[in-house]
Parts: C-alpha cells; sequence; structure tokens
C-alpha cells in the first residue's frame, strides 16, 4: 500500500492543518486544549442551560427555593448575630441588609462548589461516551448557579427598597467582585471534581468543608470585628474578600473596603485556579477510564 | 496525498488491573494485616505519586487492544468484527477521542462523530426538541448547524407528534431513532457505529442501513461494530477481525472476514460460559455474574458443540441487588444473523412456580428443550426489566452478559432426517394416523 510512504512521519506537536488532520497518540490531546475548549463553547452554553431547567422543570415551587433558603438564613443570623450576641453591623446598613449581602455570594459560592464537585460523576455517560474538554462540564455546573445568584440580587434589590437603602457608584464593580467568586469556587471546584472522579470518598468532605466555611467567612457578621493583627491571616479564606467586596459595593462607603486583604485573597484564588486545572488536566486523560 | 480517512498504526490501550494473589489454605490475622498495611502503604505511594490506584495484590497490565494497524479510505464502510473483550468498542473509543491510547497513532483527516451507544447525553427530564440541541451539542454540532436539519433529524426519528414531551416518556424504540438520527445527520467525515442496529423495528432498521448507505454513497466514511453478521454482510465493504485485542485479519473478502469470525466465536469452551469481570451490566435491581450453558448430557465435554438430542441447560447466577416486586429476569436468544428468537422469563409459568428472587445471591436454571431448535449457531443473553418499565438489560442492545453456543447432530432418531433442514426450529411432532 503506498499509503503508508504517504502519511510520513508526522511529528508530535506538528498536526499540519491542510484540512482537518488530527493525531492520535499518548499525550496528544495535551496539545491544542485551550483551542478545542474553545470550539465547544456552544456545548458550554448548553449543559448549563440544561442544568438550569432540568433544576426547574420538576420542581413546585421552582424559582422560590432559591429565594426561601437565602432568606431564612438571613432572618436566622440576624436574630443569632444582631439580637442574640448583639455584633455591630457594617456601617450604617441595617443588619438584616449586611448579612443578606453576605449570604447571596456564599450560598453561590456552596452551590457552585458542590455542583461543580459532582457533575463530572452526575455526566458519567457523557465522558465514557462523547469526546469534548472535559473542563465544559464544571463550568456548565457553575454557570448554572449563577442564574441562582442573579435571581437573590433581585430579591436583594427589592429588601433595599424596603428599607429604603440605596446603593453607591460601587455598584459597578459588583461584577468584579461576582468574577472573582466565581473563579473562586471553579478553582476550587475543579480540584475537587477531579479526585471526586478518582477517589469517590472526596465527596464526603466537600458538605464537611461547605459547613465549617459557614462560620470561618464572615457570613453572619461583619469582617470588621476581627482584630487588626489576625486580619491579614483571616483574608487567607478568599471568601473573606468576596464578601466584603460585595457588601461594599451593594450596601456603599459607609464601611471602608479593607484592600489588602482583598489582594491577598485575589491571589489565594489565582493559586488555586492554578492548582485546580493543572490536578483537573492531570487526571482528566483518564476519567473515561475511571468512571 | 493519501486517500486514507483513517490511519490507524500500531494502536494500542492498555489498563492496570489488580487481582488477588493465592490465598494462603488458612488465614492468619497478623498476614491480612501486614497484607492490609503493604497494600496501603502502595496506595498511599501511588495517590503520593499521582498514579492510578488499583486493588488487589498484585498488579497486572492488561491489553485491551494491541498493535492493531489498518487504513480506512473515504467513502468506506468498514465493518469491525470480534467477540465480546475482543477491543471493538475500546478502538471505536479511541478514535472517538474518549480515551487516549497507550502506545501507536491513529491519524483522522476527517471529524469523527461516535454513536457508541444510543441516547449518549439524552436526559430524561427534557423533551425531544431540547435533547436534540443538546446531543447535537455534545456531538459537536453548533446551533445553526442543528437547526438548519431539525425537521430532518425529527422526520427521520419519527417522533413528530412527541417532539415536546419529555423522552422520559419515549418508548426505548423512539429513543434510539431519534439519537440515531441525530448523529446520522451530524454529517460528519466519519461515522462510528457502535451496535445500535440491533434496536428498533425492521422497518426502522432497514432505514438506518439504508442511511449508512447513504452516508457512505456521499463520500463519507463508516466504521461499523455489530455481532449481526447479517447487517455486516449487507453494508461493509471490508472487515476487520479482533480477537483478543489483536488482529486477527483484515478481510477485502466480507464473507471470508465473518466465518474466521464465526470460526473464532465457537473456537473454544469458553464460548459456553460468561463471566461478569466485575464492572459490567451495572444497575440497581439484577447484576448477573456468571452464565453457562450445558448439554444435560452428562459426559458432553464442555468444547464440543451440543447435541440436539439432549435439552441445553442454561444456569445463571447473579446478584439481586435490591428487589421489586416487578423485577423480572430471564434470557433471550438470538440466531446467529442477528434475529431475536425469544425471551424467556423466570416468571412466565403460573405465580407458584417462580423461583425466587430475594436480595443477595441467586441462581436460576432453565433449559432449552432436546429437539426444539434447529442445528445452526445461537447466542443466549441475560435479559431483565421492570415490568413494563423500562429494561435493566436491554435484549435489543447487544449485552455483554451473552454466551454463543452451536447445536449439531442428534436432530432425531429417524433413520431418514439426519442433516440439516431448512428453519429456525426442528421439532420433532408426533405423527399417528388420524
Amino acid at each position: 500500500m503506498p499509503c503508508r510512504a504517504a502519511i510520513g512521519p508526522l511529528s508530535p506537536g506538528e498536526a499540519v492543518k491542510v484540512s482537518y488532520n488530527l493525531v492520535l497518540e499518548p499525550g496528544s490531546s495535551e496539545r491544542a486544549y485551550w483551542r478545542d475548549l474553545w470550539q465547544y463553547r456552544e456545548l458550554l452554553q448548553v449543559l448549563a442551560w440544561r442544568d438550569v431547567s432540568v433544576r426547574y422543570k420538576q420542581t413546585v415551587i421552582g424559582v422560590a427555593w432559591t429565594l426561601v433558603r437565602p432568606l431564612l438564613t438571613m432572618v436566622v443570623f440576624t436574630i443569632i448575630f444582631s439580637r442574640l450576641a448583639a455584633l455591630p453591623s457594617d456601617g450604617m446598613a441595617p443588619y438584616a441588609l449586611m448579612v443578606f449581602a453576605g449570604v447571596l455570594p456564599w450560598t453561590f459560592f456552596s452551590a457552585a462548589l458542590s455542583d461543580a464537585s459532582n457533575s463530572l460523576l452526575n455526566n458519567a455517560n457523557l465522558i465514557s461516551k462523547a469526546y469534548f474538554p472535559r473542563l465544559v462540564i464544571p463550568l456548565a455546573a457553575q454557570l448554572a448557579a449563577l442564574v441562582d445568584l442573579a435571581i437573590g440580587l433581585v430579591l436583594l434589590a427589592g429588601l433595599m427598597i424596603w428599607y429604603g437603602f440605596l446603593p453607591g457608584w460601587q455598584i459597578l464593580l459588583l461584577p468584579g467582585f461576582v468574577a472573582i467568586a466565581f473563579v473562586t469556587s471553579l478553582g476550587f471546584g475543579l480540584w475537587i471534581t477531579a479526585l471526586n472522579v478518582k477517589y469517590r470518598d472526596f465527596r464526603y468532605a466537600i458538605p464537611f468543608i461547605l459547613q465549617l466555611g459557614l462560620y470561618i467567612s464572615p457570613v453572619g457578621f461583619s469582617s470588621n470585628i476581627i482584630p487588626d493583627q489576625w486580619r491579614l491571616l483571616y483574608c487567607l479564606n478568599p471568601m473573606v474578600g468576596v464578601i466584603d467586596g460585595f457588601r461594599w459595593s451593594l450596601l456603599g462607603a459607609q464601611s471602608e473596603l479593607y484592600w489588602p486583604g482583598l489582594w491577598l485573597g485575589v491571589g489565594v484564588t489565582g493559586l488555586w485556579l492554578w492548582l485546580g486545572i493543572r490536578q483537573f488536566r492531570t487526571l482528566e486523560k483518564s476519567f473515561a477510564d475511571l468512571i | 496525498m493519501s486517500a486514507a480517512i483513517v490511519s490507524v498504526e500500531q494502536l494500542s490501550k492498555s489498563y492496570l488491573v489488580g487481582r488477588c494473589g493465592a490465598r494462603e489454605s488458612y488465614t492468619a490475622l497478623r498476614d491480612v494485616i501486614v497484607r492490609e498495611a503493604r497494600g496501603l502503604a502502595r496506595k498511599t505511594a501511588d495517590f503520593v505519586r499521582g498514579h492510578q490506584i488499583v486493588q488487589g495484590d498484585e498488579i497486572e497490565e492488561f491489553w485491551a487492544l494491541r498493535d492493531v494497524s489498518f487504513e480506512v479510505e473515504r467513502g468506506e464502510v468498514l465493518g469491525i468484527i470480534g467477540r465480546n473483550g475482543a477491543g471493538k468498542s475500546t478502538l471505536l473509543k479511541i478514535l472517538g477521542r474518549i480515551t487516549e491510547p497507550t502506545g501507536g497513532r491513529a491519524v483522522l483527516r476527517g471529524r469523527v462523530a461516535s454513536m457508541l451507544e444510543v441516547g449518549t447525553g439524552f436526559h430524561p427530564e427534557l423533551t425531544g426538541r431540547e435533547n436534540i440541541f443538546l446531543n447535537g451539542a455534545i456531538l459537536g454540532m453548533s446551533r445553526a448547524e442543528i437547526r438548519s436539519r431539525f425537521d430532518d433529524i425529527v422526520a427521520f426519528a419519527e417522533v413528530e407528534r412527541f417532539i415536546d414531551t419529555p423522552v422520559k416518556r419515549y418508548s426505548s424504540g423512539m429513543y434510539v431513532r431519534l439519537a440515531f438520527a441525530v448523529a446520522a445527520h451530524l454529517e460528519p467525515e466519519v461515522l462510528a457505529v457502535d451496535e445500535v442496529l440491533a434496536v428498533g423495528d425492521a422497518a426502522f432498521q432497514k432505514k438506518c442501513i439504508g442511511k449508512m448507505d447513504d452516508v457512505a454513497r456521499g463520500g463519507r466514511t463508516v466504521l461499523f461494530v455489530s455481532h449481526n453478521m447479517h447487517v455486516i454482510e449487507k453494508l461493509c465493504h471490508r472487515v476487520v477481525h479482533l480477537e483478543g485485542g489483536r488482529m486477527a485479519g483484515i478481510y477485502s473478502n466480507v464473507r471470508e472476514g465473518i466465518t474466521s469470525y464465526l470460526r473464532d466465536a465457537q473456537a473454544d469452551g469458553a464460548g459456553t460460559v460468561w463471566i461478569n469481570p466485575g464492572d459490567r451490566c451495572e444497575n440497581a435491581y439484577f447484576v448477573p455474574e456468571r452464565l453457562e450453558l450445558a448439554s444435560a448430557r452428562l459426559s458432553a465435554r464442555p468444547a464440543e458443540p451440543f447435541s440436539n438430542e439432549y435439552p441445553i441447560v442454561i444456569t445463571l447466577a447473579g446478584t439481586v441487588r435490591q428487589w421489586d416486586p416487578a423485577l423480572n429476569v430471564g434470557v433471550s436468544v438470538h440466531s446467529d444473523d442477528g434475529q431475536t428468537l425469544f425471551y424467556s422469563f423466570a416468571t412466565d409459568s403460573d405465580e407458584e412456580s417462580w423461583p425466587r428472587l430475594a436480595p443477595g445471591p441467586v441462581r436460576l436454571r432453565t433449559e432449552i428443550p432436546a429437539r426444539w431448535l434447529n442445528e445452526g449457531d445461537y447466542r443466549v443473553q441475560v435479559i431483565a426489566d421492570l415490568r413494563p418499565r423500562y429494561w435493566l438489560l436491554d435484549p435489543e442492545i447487544g449485552g455483554d452478559a451473552s454466551v454463543g453456543f452451536a447445536i449439531r447432530g442428534g436432530l432425531s432418531r429417524s433413520p431418514v432426517w439426519n442433516h440439516k433442514r431448512q428453519g429456525i426450529l426442528a421439532p420433532v411432532l408426533v405423527w399417528t394416523n388420524a
């Protein structure tokens, strides 16, 4: 057969794009990874949309769930931390509003993290039967969680009108803080989701981490009550920066944003993201074999 | 430039499998502790180094595919045949980029869409319409592409009336039709099909074969895995025969390839026992572990074809994970050209005589009567369903839990009937003067 000679020795990484030419060999999926991810962006949209529509399809009260959860948390935390523990609020804002502005990013973080961590196992049938960059799946789960955050923000707007509280120019920076929250849960989520496929016991760690995180993050109280000498250390928890940022941008400048803490949090987030992507991509190749 | 759209060169894929070493005649707690500790140490070391963790004392490399090379030209329909575990699906998985090869390489000069199993990525809660978009996106189609072919897909699948119904209410036939329709309309340069045609009624099968013919005639390529030799012969231009992960041969003459496969399929006694390697047929209710056929004749060696003079005993061992009043276990029997001859369930007789299906290990036994099937080659497959809700192990989707068997000789005691006649059945009816 003359074909053998004509194929020629395509050396690794030299998959010349004549029209379409794909060389599959050990390690080939490493290259062109990010380009693939971009090509599959429509799949990302479709999967995110699927997650959202399936979530709201079979529940009787649907959207109400996303409202009830943060509202109840707000009520309970306000009673415990403001009435019983008599902690001070953040600047001028009513305590309930302050709590709600903290509950929102935390709810997003915990939903995004737990959805993303289980996403690969939930989509095992896809992974074992079709090719696409696996990163699409946890990303889609996170995007779906953003929808809940958006609904929560609408509710917050309602509450602010109720309290007659007007946000300042800082609200323009809110998307930035949402992005940080997104990246934080993504980095952490990727790391856990990849390990979750390989070692199934990791899934039991997630509720525990989230439960613990709720109390070590300033959800029910203001981070201003942390003594100054511990403040920077406290900000190693990236959610501290995110929650402070949400409060600052939503509830105005009465309280100064603690910038060094925010930057530290962003740094930690970046580190996690890097670790997460690295971990995910190392394990990704074997997902189809492990699942 | 070569016309080969797919070239596969020495493609290999290995998995690591653990195995338990020979056990001592008695186990001492001390030994157990030492062994467990050693295992734990090894697993921890693997974990730290980022290797795969394997259960068992010894780790073995298992080659699912070894040094497979062939080329496929544009517009060709290549059949891939072989017994269960021969590496057919692994090969398609590598070509579909689902898993990476361990060695060798494959060069694809066109987009490959694989239809490994029916309904890949269908979500039961979503409607047919939504699932078409979902499935299309998974197979790499853009939304514009899907929209432009939407009507064709729906028409081909014959689900117009139910397009806005959640697919969980679809019959399994409708499900498969829709899945096939999406993949077949994707118009990839290479379409990889694994055993879908076993599903659906005869008319739809015919339609699928027609569609695959069209695909090939349109200059595109089809890689087709099937146990259905009838369809392979009808459709394929060439066949690759895989045996135990290696190439047993590539045949331009399809008949020759099929003969080679059939010889292989009946070559040894292993053909009459199927043992679950541990991860097959997973479901929450009933998992088969062993399916064995034997002639009721005591002296029969397992290797030889069964004589029709004696019943064929089917023993099925498995585990009932969860009992359900609707749980139904049985076997289906198929002829070698893929036709379904019959299903038989443990609950076919009157209720008093049903075997018990309690949670835990269960062994069932039945017989195919003597002098009932004709001489020929057959396949028995484990089936199970939650009657009448849905299949746990669907007889029409070439399942893992199956064994082949052959009937030769022993047709009757008559001196004048001693060779095979036409037909699927060969019963000896009693004739008398009326």
